[in-house]
């Protein structure tokens, strides 16, 4: 076991995914910042359409082309640039140092190849292994996330599975290649409470284990809780706040951050009544002159609607894209 | 699965009678044999003893029901030409014709798989245009037009080809290619889009975050999908090539069923043209059950279980 790096084991900067389509140049995600420490789960979380998943696929480089592109900043693995890459140097970061579950399990496998074909080809690529030694990690890294009989369902194809199996293969082969960053873009949506339950703990598990360092998109604010150490909170491609996941909970300042845990249904306290945010977040082909949260927001002041709110560093390691805190 | 086999072998002998009616009116519109088998200058009483020893001066269905009885028990009547038993005059091509149609189905897939797959994945640019452009090409210019302009480019002007008859692989490769590029439009494009929607789905994502090579993403994890929906029209293809076969046959003096097909209708060779549309019938109805069962092969979700 070696020291633990002292620096982020990922670090994205200023990061801009923007859309190239018809409707013109399109600003999805639009100077997104963060640091990933090894052992650590960073959540996002923010409304549909704010730009998650885009963030996610381009720190892979794998944003669709040719409708988007990024166009700048920096993605530091131990402290080199991803994007500075060429394409075959990327690709030997994906799956080895850094890998990707994706939001629905159902279609996330290929449907023509066994799951056993599907994980030995990331073992055999990341491992080198070969015959009998590639099926017995293949059913090693099965075991670990618990799928049942993993000698005999090596042979099944993935409409054979039920969906809580398909999303643990997505896992066996995402972490066969012994990754130290882990991206997970909502692994849980599509699966029912109970497995979800499941899954996530075997996910903690692994982590703390190889002190894997786990990217957590996901609109479930209950597995926030259960998963994350900080949360960092996106809003029309930016984050707007970053914080421990009970200091965002206990005081939150961002007035969308404010707004969101708002809409969260409370089921203890027996509120039934949801609050929805009003109005829309702005259209990514036509964003706001300032704070994009400006229109929405019960405290907008003058200069909110004028000019884009600076990332305020606060106590506890926090920061918030906020006028109300700039003083 | 029984049930299944049984329904399927039902249909196709419909099918087959159907054709049969119907080939069996048909030919009999071209008018009588005896204008051709006679020699022109018969008398009007050697003429009606010919056709009444035939029996041609019987009702049409009267005819029908005792081909059918005769076919029923293997017998297709002998050629109205030469007097040799139908039978051995269509078998004796059929080899030919599917050594063309096979010859000419793998090279319209040569063509047809490369194109579709860099077209899709070279949208918009150089090779999708050419792609597409070529496998039009071949598509719309009609076939018998193709095969005169190749017989005068490679036969004519360059002399590399021989422009007629079999012997040699250089004769196929002529007839070979004008049927192979005529239907290879239609794989192109049906491969493309496949390859289109494929390659935006997340399995393929997946593959990527993986780390594989691009080459194998696209060639094994793309591929394999988009090809489910073209093997049903490659089956459909061979149909269509075994088909449109007879006017390349023709064209080039090749020695199948089709110039068979073409020689028995101007000579109102009824018993050799009419087991002739049969035989075709019956390797389409063959193609079409291979394909069904080949669907199982490359999709796992259609085998069941
Ligand atoms: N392939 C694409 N072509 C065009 N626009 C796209 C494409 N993918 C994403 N977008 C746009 O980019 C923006 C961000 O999308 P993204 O999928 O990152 O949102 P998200 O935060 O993950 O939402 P959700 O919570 O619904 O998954 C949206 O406006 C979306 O419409
Ligand atoms: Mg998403």
């Amino acid at each position: 076991m070696g020291e633990a790096p002292t620096g982020p084991v990922l670090e994205v900067k200023d990061l801009r995914t923007h859309l190239f389509t018809s409707r013109g140049v399109g600003r999805a995600v639009d100077g997104v910042s963060f640091a990933l420490r090894r052992g650590e789960t960073l959540g996002l979380v923010g409304e549909s359409g704010s730009g998650k998943s885009l963030t996610c696929l381009s720190l892979l480089r794998l944003n669709p082309q040719p409708a988007s592109r990024i166009v700048g900043g920096a993605v530091l693995y131990e402290g080199t640039d991803l994007l500075a890459k060429t394409d075959e140097e990327m690709r030997r970061y994906r799956g080895k140092r850094i890998a990707l579950v994706l939001q629905d399990p159902m279609t996330a496998l290929n449907p023509v190849f066994t799951v056993g074909n599907q994980i030995f080809e990331a073992i055999r690529l990341h491992q080198g292994a070969r015959g009998s030694r590639l099926r017995k990690i293949a059913a090693e890294m099965m075991r670990l996330l618990r799928i049942p009989d993993p000698e005999q369902r090596l042979g099944d194809y993935p409409h054979q599975f039920s969906g809580g199996m398909r999303q643990r293969a997505v896992g066996a082969i995402a972490l066969s290649g012994k990754p130290s960053v882990l991206i997970a873009d909502e692994p849980t949506t599509a699966l029912d409470v109970t497995i979800q339950a499941a899954y996530l703990e075997v996910l903690k598990e692994i982590q703390r284990r190889e002190r894997l360092a786990i990217l957590f998109v996901t609109h479930d604010f209950a597995v926030v809780a259960r998963m994350c150490d900080r949360v960092a909170v996106m809003y029309a491609g930016k984050i707007v706040e970053t914080a421990d996941t009970w200091r965002l909970f206990d005081d939150p300042r961002h007035p969308y951050t404010v707004a969101l845990l708002r809409s969260v249904p409370d089921v203890e306290a027996r509120i039934e009544r949801l609050y929805a945010i009003e109005g829309q977040p702005p259209s990514v082909f036509e964003p706001a002159k300032g704070c994009a949260f400006a229109a929405r927001c019960p405290h907008a002041e003058a200069r909110c609607h004028d000019e884009p709110p600076p990332d305020v560093p606060l106590e506890g390691g926090r920061a918030v894209r906020c006028w109300l805190f700039v003083r | 699965m029984i049930r299944v086999v049984f329904f399927r072998l039902m249909q196709s002998l419909v099918t087959l009678l159907i054709t049969s009616v119907i080939i069996f009116a048909l030919a009999r519109t071209s008018g009588s044999p005896a204008d051709l088998v006679l020699a022109p200058e018969a008398t009007p009483a050697e003429r009606q003893a010919y056709i009444e020893r035939m029996g041609f001066d019987r009702p049409l269905a009267y005819q029908y029901l005792i081909f059918l009885k005769n076919a029923l028990q293997g017998d297709f009547g002998k050629s109205l030409r030469t007097g040799q038993p139908a039978t051995r005059l269509v078998f004796e091509r059929l080899g030919g014709t599917l050594r063309l149609a096979t010859v000419a189905l793998l090279i319209a897939l040569a063509i047809s798989l490369p194109l579709g797959v860099v077209a899709a994945t070279q949208r918009g640019r150089t090779w999708d245009r050419v792609g597409l452009g070529f496998a039009l090409l071949g598509q719309s210019v009609p076939s018998f037009w193709k095969a005169i302009v190749f017989v005068i480019i490679f036969g004519v002007w360059l002399r590399w080809l021989p422009t007629s008859g079999v012997g040699t692989w250089r004769h196929y490769i002529l007839p070979a290619v004008t049927l192979g590029w005529g239907v290879s439009a239609g794989i192109v494009r049906l491969l493309r889009s496949g390859m289109l929607e494929v390659m935006g789905s997340e399995y393929i994502k997946l593959a990527r975050a993986k780390g594989l090579r691009e080459s194998v993403v696209v060639w094994k994890h793309g591929l394999r999908n988009a090809l489910i929906p073209v093997i049903t029209f490659i089956g459909f293809m061979y149909g269509i090539i075994i088909a449109s076969g007879v006017v390349i046959e023709v064209v080039f003096g090749w020695p199948g069923l089709g110039l068979l097909a073409y020689e028995s209708t101007l000579w109102r060779d009824f018993p050799v043209l009419q087991l002739t549309v049969l035989l075709f019938t019956v390797i389409v109805i063959v193609i079409n059950f291979l394909v069904d069962v080949s669907y199982g092969l490359v999709d796992p979700r259609v085998r069941g279980g």
